[in-house]
């Protein structure tokens, strides 16, 4: 397994139980902070932090090679695709009940900050796994 | 890669983008009131990753991956076909059809259209799904 998809698979799997976490906490609160400040990013946790990720992280792994040289696209692209999502996905679940309970500049910072790495992400993992989806040329496989 | 599942994923690919760019857009109107007017393109931003990026790339590779049969053969693979179209179609309807202020009898046939995808991958689907060496 590659490097880069154990950093996928192990994050994939922090976020699952993170998630949950939440998904827990968010109703043992106090009854004057809205769960509804957890709803999202609780969603987000487990969609994309858990079953996308995880999905990129096999994708990379055991999608037919792209080249001899780049068997798996651009190793860098991937790397950074990992970073901005994490990156993207934190900066959500601070940023949204930040900005629902009070801090309302900083958690619209960050929920932009967010949208924006979390687009780079999806479109960094389409431009580096788009080569991988074809038929090898040498395959048996029928058409 | 079968020609059928690169169709697939490269559509699932698309909607991850077109739905991260929907997600970015409803994230940044909770943020600024530059990016108002996006809430009505939820449901298509829920129906692009649940269905069009999640659940179009796990049939994909199901298709291709799932046991054969002998001489290569995948079975009832008109079947297969139609899933995709009936799945892509139907995604688009019910995402779209609440942005268009649409009836939501539309939501309920594009609801309709995604139930007979999963029927007709499942008639593709069941025969493979068998033991080594049948």
């Amino acid at each position: 397994m590659p490097t880069l998809t154990r950093w996928y698979i192990k994050s994939s799997l922090v976020w699952f139980v993170a998630g949950l976490t939440l998904g827990i906490v968010s109703y043992l609160l106090p009854e004057d902070v809205p769960s509804s400040a957890f709803r999202q990013p609780f969603f987000h946790m487990l969609v994309v932090g858990w079953l996308t990720q995880l999905i990129f992280g096999v994708v990379y792994w055991m999608f037919p090679k792209a080249s001899l040289d780049q068997p798996r696209g651009s190793t860098a692209l991937a790397a950074i695709t990992f970073a901005l999502l994490n990156l993207g996905l934190l900066a959500r679940v601070i940023g949204e009940p930040a900005a629902t309970l009070g801090s309302t500049a900083v958690g619209g910072t960050l929920m932009l900050a967010s949208a924006v790495l979390q687009w780079c992400a999806g479109v960094g993992f389409l431009v580096n796994t788009w080569p991988r989806v074809t038929p090898a040329p040498h395959s048996t496989e029928r058409r | 890669m079968p020609r059928l599942t690169c169709w697939a994923i490269r559509l699932a690919l698309i909607h991850l983008v077109l739905g991260f760019t929907l997600g970015g857009w409803l994230l940044c109107s909770k943020a600024s009131s530059a990016c108002a007017g996006a809430w009505p393109l939820l449901p298509l931003h829920v129906e692009l990753l649940l269905l069009g990026w999640t659940a179009q790339l796990a049939m994909a590779v199901a298709y291709w991956i799932l046991p054969r049969f002998a001489g290569g053969i995948r079975s009832r693979e008109t079947a297969a076909w139609l899933s995709f179209v009936l799945l892509n179609l139907g995604v688009w309807l019910a995402g779209l059809t609440p942005a268009l202020a649409g009836p939501r009898e539309m939501i309920a046939a594009g609801r309709a259209l995604e139930g007979m995808a999963a029927v007709s991958f499942a008639v593709h689907a069941w025969p493979r799904v068998k033991k080594f060496g049948t």
